[in-house]
């Protein structure tokens, strides 16, 4: 008994480990594509983030500075989507594509030229990292916490605000909001951005709190997992959440079930389960369970009537 | 917001704007290697003697080339239909499955004259199935295919480790890589090609598959712009309503671009299988199917722009390997940040020196 509870406790801290950075993926992915801004390259974003902080970190000896510059570094590849789809109204996918394939390249070319070990950073120890805050054993540094509390967070901006009324507005019908005289490029960037200041905590959760330094292609697939969480939960912070927890269970169960032989099934290939939260995605997107409805406006460039 | 977009005159949009996309791209490039402290100027010249300075490297540069080309097509027909394919990838790894079992089934019995035509069938028979799910779901059931195809590329990746390390491993060995193919399923080197008209080149690892990749260029040019099919592809992809109206199957016309899409990204495994490894192994795709969206951006969905960028990225590829032989602060990832920089500037920001042609040629026009 008191194994399967100590084995249940263990599975669940695992799971959050590995779900925070899906959630805070999730929720910026969120805001972006709420207002409207397709956005295939939180996976990019992510991976910058994950760079600029471990390599920020074991530069300053600081796991806070790490957090700043990966909140800037997701900022401006933000920034540069929101340019490059808001102000000159280029296709949202190829600008996310961009995205990603430049942070795959740059974090290693960055990468080699200043620590010279293959694109990795150097380890990072001590004040370098995000130490757990309550239960040493856990792992529960502050960004899980603050994963936890971006989901409330989210749904409160989104459901509750002017600020979240127009942003679903946008997302839904921009031209109404033009007409009532908002600017819909600036609700867009602030939402393009928000989602940058969530991708960048990604990205540093990933290399200063979970692991110690940055490793080339260290995301790997993670920012789609959340993009695939957002769909799962059919553009809502809460479902989203959950979806979340699900694939971060996903993950954990499939670490755990590793060689191990279940009654009656044999051994599960771990290369299902890690290829589940796709295949469930798809099986929603196929119209199986449910429909996933997207934001009306999303990938629509919009322009202004003169 | 800025102002509407006003046409430029034809020559600048086909000769001029391209070229100032891909120099705003490479003067970024030219900023980061300055950052990391090398002299631009000197690793152009390392990146071009690397590419083309001996008849083996530009064996090399050719072999690269011919993976884009099949890649740049496959996100090329799409586009016309008006998709984005981002599965390149998977399709060309599935591709290799149905390349794999193809050969590992039948080459003890099969010449080369029958064994290596039906394997290019398989690859790309296989590549168009693993496309044509994402297509009926677009078509029928109305989910988008940019997410779809992303995620059929990692259920392609899992599906493959399993079947390596679990099914397709051979006996006894320690890698997830399958048998060796019999000589029948080879597709002859470009070197042994050559030698039978009495030219003499480099041992590299162009094969024959260049003149495959060609000749799928020519046919989708041919396809695209001389059938009925094609014209009611590039119609939808240019308007769906008009489409329908001419009496153009949506669904008909998605399940075409796709599978002919998803066929042509088979190609790179019948390059890296039939023509290189000769056997099956995993992470043959390399990212190739990623480059063909940058490939067939840069090229304009041209099948002639897309044997021009290929090749360029091509050189990339080959010369930049070389480079970083040379100069090891610099990787050879600085090939995969160009690729991201090119789809950025010819892609996403495509119309961003456009009001700079304007003034320019305002006066002229």
């Amino acid at each position: 008994m008191e194994e399967a509870l100590t084995f249940v406790t263990l599975t669940l801290a695992a799971t959050l480990r590995v779900a925070t950075p899906l959630v805070l993926c999730a929720m910026g992915g969120l805001f972006s594509e709420k207002s409207g801004i397709i956005d295939v390259g939180l996976e990019g974003k992510m991976l910058m983030a994950a760079f600029f902080a471990a390599a920020t970190a074991a530069v300053t000896d600081s796991a806070w500075a790490g957090v700043a510059a990966a909140i800037v570094a997701a900022e401006a590849l933000a920034l540069l989507h929101g340019f490059a789809c808001i102000t000159h109204r280029g296709n949202q996918v190829v600008s996310g594509v961009a995205i990603n394939i430049l942070a795959v390249g740059l974090t290693v070319v960055l990468g080699t030229a200043w620590f010279e070990r293959g694109g990795q950073t150097p380890p990072l120890t001590g004040s370098e990292r995000l130490q757990p805050l309550f239960f040493p054993d856990a792992g529960d540094n502050i960004l899980v916490y603050v994963a936890l509390l971006s989901v409330p967070l989210t749904w409160w901006l989104i459901e509750r605000t002017r600020f979240g009324l127009r942003l679903r507005a946008v997302g839904e019908m921009p031209l109404a909001v033009d007409a009532a005289g908002v600017s819909v490029a600036w609700l867009r960037y602030r939402a393009v951005l928000l989602c940058g200041l969530f991708a960048g905590l990604a990205g540093a959760y990933l290399s200063v709190a979970q692991n110690a330094g940055f490793s080339r292609d260290m995301t790997a697939g993670q920012g789609f997992i959340a993009l695939a969480a957002i769909i799962f939960g059919r553009w809502r912070p809460l479902p989203a959440f959950g979806a979340c927890l699900i694939f971060g269970l996903l993950d954990a169960v499939a670490i755990r079930l590793q060689g191990v032989k279940l009654p009656a099934i044999g051994e599960v290939p771990v290369q299902l389960i890690q290829a589940l939260p796709y295949l469930l995605t798809l099986f929603l997107l196929a119209g199986f369970i449910g429909r996933a409805v997207a934001p009306r406006a999303a990938g629509v460039p919009y322009e202004k009537e003169h | 917001m800025s102002a509407p977009r006003r046409p430029l005159p034809g020559w600048v949009e086909i000769g001029v704007l391209p070229l100032v996309n891909i120099a705003l791209a490479f003067l970024i490039v030219g900023i980061i290697v300055k950052i990391i402290g090398v002299d631009s100027f000197h690793a152009l010249r390392l990146l071009v003697v690397g590419a083309v300075g001996s008849s083996e490297s530009i064996g090399y540069t050719l072999y690269y080339a011919t993976n884009f080309m099949f890649t740049g097509l496959a996100v090329a027909v799409a586009f016309h239909a008006g998709l984005f394919n981002i599965g390149g990838e998977g399709q060309a790894y599935i591709g290799g499955l149905g390349c794999g079992l193809a050969v590992l089934a039948l080459d003890r019995w099969l010449p080369a004259p029958l064994m290596i035509p039906l394997a290019i069938l398989a690859s790309a028979a296989f590549g168009a199935a693993w496309a044509a799910v994402p297509a009926w779901m677009q078509a029928w059931r109305g989910s988008h295919i940019v997410i779809t195809t992303i995620m059929f590329n990692f259920v392609a990746s899992a599906l493959m480790v399993y079947l390596m390390v679990n099914v397709l491993i051979a006996p006894g060995s320690m890698t997830p890589q399958s048998r060796g193919f019999a000589d029948s399923a080879s597709i002859p080197s470009m070197q042994a090609a050559l030698s039978w008209f009495g030219i003499s080149v480099a041992q590299s690892a162009l094969n024959l598959s260049l003149v495959l990749a060609l000749l799928s260029c020519a046919g989708v040019w041919v396809f695209l712009w001389h059938t009925p099919w094609g014209y009611a592809l590039r119609t939808m992809g240019q308007n769906p309503e008009a489409a329908v109206y001419a009496g153009t199957s949506i669904k008909r016309t998605t399940m075409l671009a796709m599978c002919l899409s998803g066929a042509l990204a088979g190609g790179v495994a019948v390059n890296e299988l039939l023509g290189v490894h000769h056997r099956l192994v995993l992470d043959f795709p390399a990212g190739y199917g990623f480059t063909g969206i940058a490939v067939a951006l840069m090229g304009r969905g041209h099948p002639l722009g897309i044997v021009l960028a290929a090749l360029l990225f091509g050189a990339l590829q080959q010369g930049g390997a070389e480079l970083s032989f040379e100069i090891p602060k610099i990787t050879r990832e600085m090939v995969i940040v160009i690729q991201g920089l090119v789809i950025l500037f010819s892609g996403a920001l495509v119309h961003l020196p456009r009001p700079w042609l304007q003034t320019l040629f305002a006066r002229k026009a």
